[in-house]
């Protein structure tokens, strides 16, 4: 990746991203009450181009898990990890689970946001860590 | 509307080849499916060609003319790219095509080049099948996707990592005989459950391998095919395409594939022909819970069962409905762009009593090949038929 690669930010994720780290975390709704993440411009739902950022809830349940050992090169220091999918009502979120082993992570665990990074590149990763 | 009759086939050995570029291998594919068709090169119309990679593994992008060229064909060519279903795209459309009339011979296909890359490197790439923002930033590997599905399956349905290695073994066994197959070993339940984990609950053994390879298959309309004699029994009489959204997270199951099921049932309706009437199917086993998952859209099992199937013998060669008798992807080989194409030249091979398992479905009339990208956000469904 060239340097200018690495400082081009990704519009609406990054964006996201930094809300996040804030505690500012929200979803996009459409006005048929469907919930999806950014960047976006249509619901991919209804086709409703009305879309307005609302509140994430504050925590969300971990529907299914996995602990990865063979990662991408982006995670070679970080495996083994457990990576998780969320459920925050609205949307469900794909992240990494920190401040519990990896052996730890069950399905029905309630967790909210964390910013963290990937101990391989330093780049930002969404996280979920226990409430 | 006219049958679309497979009139050739051709396979390279699907392996650990780094040294190969894919225009070598599908090159040595596009001359074993000509040879096997007994069509002429100059009758060819069109090269629909599947490759997902090319740019990572090969510094390659703009297949189609440098696939046209390695096949000797004079005929427009396009590359499609649906990740792992980029073949399966690609004889979808030859089938169209063909069947409207505006092409009488389309040559499809698809090759890819992997193991140059090194696990690392083909992990990596793989990965992109899945929305970057949102999954692979979060550090989400291909069999991290299919592991969080497993584990999803565990908890609405039940079963356990056990049910799933009998499905390794029962690949692994159906590989025996295939020359072509990466793997011709035989594995115990013992060697699934004790393997390496890559992303749990899937271990090695639940992973298809790494893979480079080329599959070619010629096409012909049904007026071509009787016009000029050829011995073309094997038509495919159904086609059909689902679509799911992108990232997993956004799915509506996490435990099934609607995109698969859409695709069935247009397959099915399109032939005229209805899951019961199913005699063995080849399905896209990358890990051995996508096989579940693909044989309950299928409508082969109800949801919940797929996961007994293999454990039960109901999939195995001697089973009611043999899956995978070529080996599937987890004991054949799985080049990403060639599979969709592979599986249709094993069904094709398999009801023409061709190929080395054939023994095992000698009365067979319908066979279904199934091809999966990604995580099931596309996927491709053919039916195969003996003609009448
Ligand atoms: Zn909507």
């Amino acid at each position: 990746m060239s340097e200018t690669d690495s400082e081009t930010r990704d519009a609406g994720f990054d964006e996201w991203l930094d809300a996040a780290e804030e505690d500012r975390a929200y979803y996009l709704a459409c006005p048929n009450d469907h919930g999806s993440l950014p960047p976006r411009r249509v619901c991919p739902d209804c086709g409703a181009t009305e879309l307005e950022e609302l509140e994430l809830p504050e925590s969300g349940e971990i529907q299914t898990f996995t602990v990865t050992h063979v990662p991408t090169p982006a995670f070679e220091e970080d495996a083994p990890y457990a990576t998780a999918i969320a459920n925050f009502g609205p949307v469900r979120i794909t992240g990494q689970v920190v401040g519990i082993g990896p052996a730890d992570v069950e399905t029905g665990l309630e967790v909210e946001l964390e910013v963290t990074v990937s101990e391989t590149t330093g780049e930002r990763v969404l996280g979920f860590s226990p409430v | 509307m006219s049958d679309v009759r497979v009139a050739g086939v051709g396979l390279t050995p699907f392996g650990n080849a780094p040294e190969r570029t894919s225009r070598d291998l599908f090159g040595e594919a596009s001359i074993a499916a000509f040879e096997d068709s007994g069509v002429p090169r100059d009758d060819v119309d069109a090269l629909l060609y599947g490759n997902f990679m090319g740019e990572l593994s090969e510094h390659q992008g703009h297949h189609g003319p440098l696939m046209a060229e390695a096949a000797g064909v004079r005929a427009p060519a396009t590359r499609y790219e649906s990740a792992c279903a980029s073949s399966g795209t690609a004889v979808r459309d030859a089938v169209m095509r063909l069947r409207n009339g505006e092409d009488d011979v389309i040559l499809v296909g698809g090759a890819e080049r992997m193991t140059n890359l090194g696990t690392a490197g083909a992990t990596e790439a793989l990965a992109i099948a899945a929305d970057d923002l949102w999954e692979v930033r979060a550090g989400m590997t291909f069999p991290g996707a299919y592991a969080l599905m497993a584990q999803a399956y565990f908890d609405e349905y039940g079963g356990e990592h056990e049910d799933l290695a009998h499905i390794a073994v029962k690949n692994h066994e159906n590989a025996l005989n295939n020359e072509k197959a990466q793997y011709q070993s035989a594995i115990e339940v013992s060697d699934v459950l004790e393997a390496p984990q890559v992303s749990s609950p899937l271990g090695l053994y639940d992973s298809c391998p790494i893979s480079d390879g080329a599959a070619a298959v010629v096409l012909t309309s049904e007026e071509y095919a009787e016009e000029h004699g050829l011995e073309a029994p094997v038509s495919i009489s159904g086609t059909g395409q689902g679509g799911d959204r992108m990232a997993l997270h956004d799915r509506e199951y996490l435990a099934r594939s609607p995109a698969a099921r859409e695709a069935g049932e247009e397959a099915y309706a399109d032939a005229g022909v209805e899951s019961a009437d199913v005699d063995f199917a080849e399905v896209h086993d990358c890990f051995t819970i996508a096989e579940v998952l693909a044989i309950e859209s299928l409508d082969l099992f109800p949801i919940g069962e797929g996961i007994s199937a293999a454990r039960d013998g109901r999939t195995t060669a001697d089973g009611e409905t043999p899956i995978n008798l070529s080996g599937g992807l987890k004991a054949k080989g799985h080049p990403v762009g060639a599979t969709g194409a592979s599986q249709i030249a094993e069904v094709t091979k398999l009801l023409s009593g061709n190929h080395p398992n054939s023994e095992f479905v000698e009365d067979a009339t319908t066979g279904v090949a199934h091809n999966a990208g990604g995580t099931v956000a596309s996927a491709t469904v053919h039916v195969l038929e003996v003609s009448e």
